[in-house]
């Protein structure tokens, strides 16, 4: 950039002090401007636990991510010798028993329902990786899972839909996910984690692993997927958080 | 007899005054959703000297319980945040001002000079063109730290669909560290800054608010 000057028709010290002047007037008008900005942000209407503009944002981010996201992308696997025991961190639709070894889920695609044993389920093609849980809080613990992947259940089963949702048996958690996601190779149905049938806590007698999102969408104890064209309801995202959380 | 004279591009200080608070809001809803797993400490063996944070600070700053809304805020600061910083990243490049800021083979020495100057240690000044040696490379530096800061938070953003990314930082647990630290950086950063723009005085600070600044005509013409 060159160097100029202003034309020296007046005093340059006056003339700066007028810029100066200037300057703060403009300076205080954006900063004024930003935070009427800010409090109009505050006053908005929630959408589900945050500001609207805010869900908004997240909604945008969510198309991107949506555009972008390929299957064959997967999360880094580890050996299994890397695996720990992953913490105990919500225990929300696990207050009754499990269900004993006949347990059925509900699968529901199209208007057509069936009811599916955990025992037939079992005997499908086996699958194990070892992937790092993450959860929304900033953690992560690498943990080797084992079961059987839900695109060949919705193969199988022909189930199919835009999106697809989960509860647990009592309905007191449940999440929904975008088929791509959902059909992503490393989601899984899983019964067994780190070599051990899994455990009440982790979500026995079946609950869902998938890598490609947060570990709230991570339902344990699973009692039904249905496969919807609509978006399904999601416990987290009701208080606040992004309802894809996709990594 | 002063003179006016040119020193700052409108674009550099409406992008410069803008990241003041775009930064703070990336900052302060980055660490509501640090809060949600604080592990970071400073320790010595298994003595510890520092955690981030006392509970003094997340009451004082409101960090607490708020991740869904530290995680909303971020995700969308993030674009004014990037896209302000590829105004300026543009405009420095296109304008050829890179050409004052961009370190060159006498930079690091005369940063040494510099810092023995500034610390009282040595009497020979900086020199008087628009950037001196320490500050070209703080300067680029703190760009190359925002770039950084969008890398590495890309990295545990998407921590799948771009796993080769996370992957060559050195994983997903250490992906977050490194953005963490770099938030450190800008608060050290920004006391560094302020220390010597006020010891710079108000010419030098006025030039960042209107452009100009009051100089003797013989250093213009110097």
């Amino acid at each position: 950039m060159p160097e100029q000057t202003r034309p020296a028709a007046r005093d340059p010290v006056v003339q700066m002090r007028q810029m100066t002047r200037r300057s703060l007037f403009t300076g205080s008008i954006a900063a004024g401007a930003g935070m009427l900005g800010l409090t109009w942000l505050g006053a908005t209407a929630e959408d589900e636990g945050i500001p609207w503009p805010l869900r908004r944002v997240l909604t945008l981010n969510e198309g991107l991510a949506r555009a972008a996201f390929r299957q064959q992308s997967t999360a880094s696997e580890f050996a299994a010798q890397a695996a720990e025991e992953p913490r105990v961190n919500g225990s929300i639709g696990l207050d009754n028993p499990p269900p004993g070894t006949a347990a059925q889920i509900q699968v529901s695609s199209a208007g057509r329902e069936l009811r599916v044993g955990v025992d037939v389920l079992k005997r499908m093609t086996r699958v194990e990786h070892t992937t790092e849980l993450k959860c929304i809080e900033g953690w992560s613990t690498p943990v080797t899972w084992a079961g059987i992947r839900l695109r060949d259940v919705a193969e199988h089963f022909r189930l199919a839909g835009s999106y697809v949702a989960l509860e647990t048996p009592d309905r007191a958690y449940y999440v929904g996910l975008d088929a791509a996601s959902a059909l992503h190779p490393q989601t899984l149905l899983c019964f067994e984690m780190n070599g051990e049938p899994l455990s009440s806590d982790h979500g026995a007698p079946l609950r869902l692993v998938i890598p490609v999102k947060y570990g709230i969408k991570n339902l344990k104890r699973i009692g039904s997927i249905r496969f919807t064209e609509d978006r399904p309801a999601d416990y987290w995202a009701e208080r606040g958080y992004d309802w894809y959380a996709g990594l | 007899m002063q003179v006016l004279k040119s020193k700052h591009a409108r674009v550099t200080r409406w992008s410069h005054w803008l990241n003041v608070p775009l930064l703070a809001g990336m900052i302060w809803s980055g660490l509501r959703i640090y809060w949600a797993n604080d592990v970071y400490e400073i320790a010595w063996g298994n003595h510890v000297l520092f955690h981030f944070f006392p509970d003094s600070f997340y009451d004082l700053l409101q960090l607490r319980h708020r991740l869904a809304a530290g995680m909303a805020w971020h995700f969308t600061l993030m674009w004014l945040f990037i896209l302000n910083g590829v105004i300026y990243v543009g405009y420095t490049i296109f304008s050829g001002e890179w050409r004052y800021l961009i370190p060159g083979r006498h930079t690091l020495r005369e940063a040494w000079q510099v810092l023995l100057h500034d610390l009282h240690l040595s009497r020979i000044a900086p020199p008087a063109r628009k950037f001196n040696g320490a500050q070209q490379i703080a300067y680029t530096g703190v760009v190359l730290m925002g770039l950084a800061s969008v890398v590495t938070g890309l990295a545990i953003y998407k921590p799948v669909q771009l796993a080769w990314l996370t992957y060559l930082l050195g994983g997903y647990p250490l992906a977050r560290l490194e953005h963490f630290v770099l938030t450190l950086g800008y608060v050290v950063f920004f006391l560094i800054h302020i220390t010597q723009v006020i010891r710079a005085g108000w010419n030098n600070f006025r030039a960042m608010i209107t452009g100009y600044e009051l100089t003797s005509k013989e250093a213009f013409h110097a």
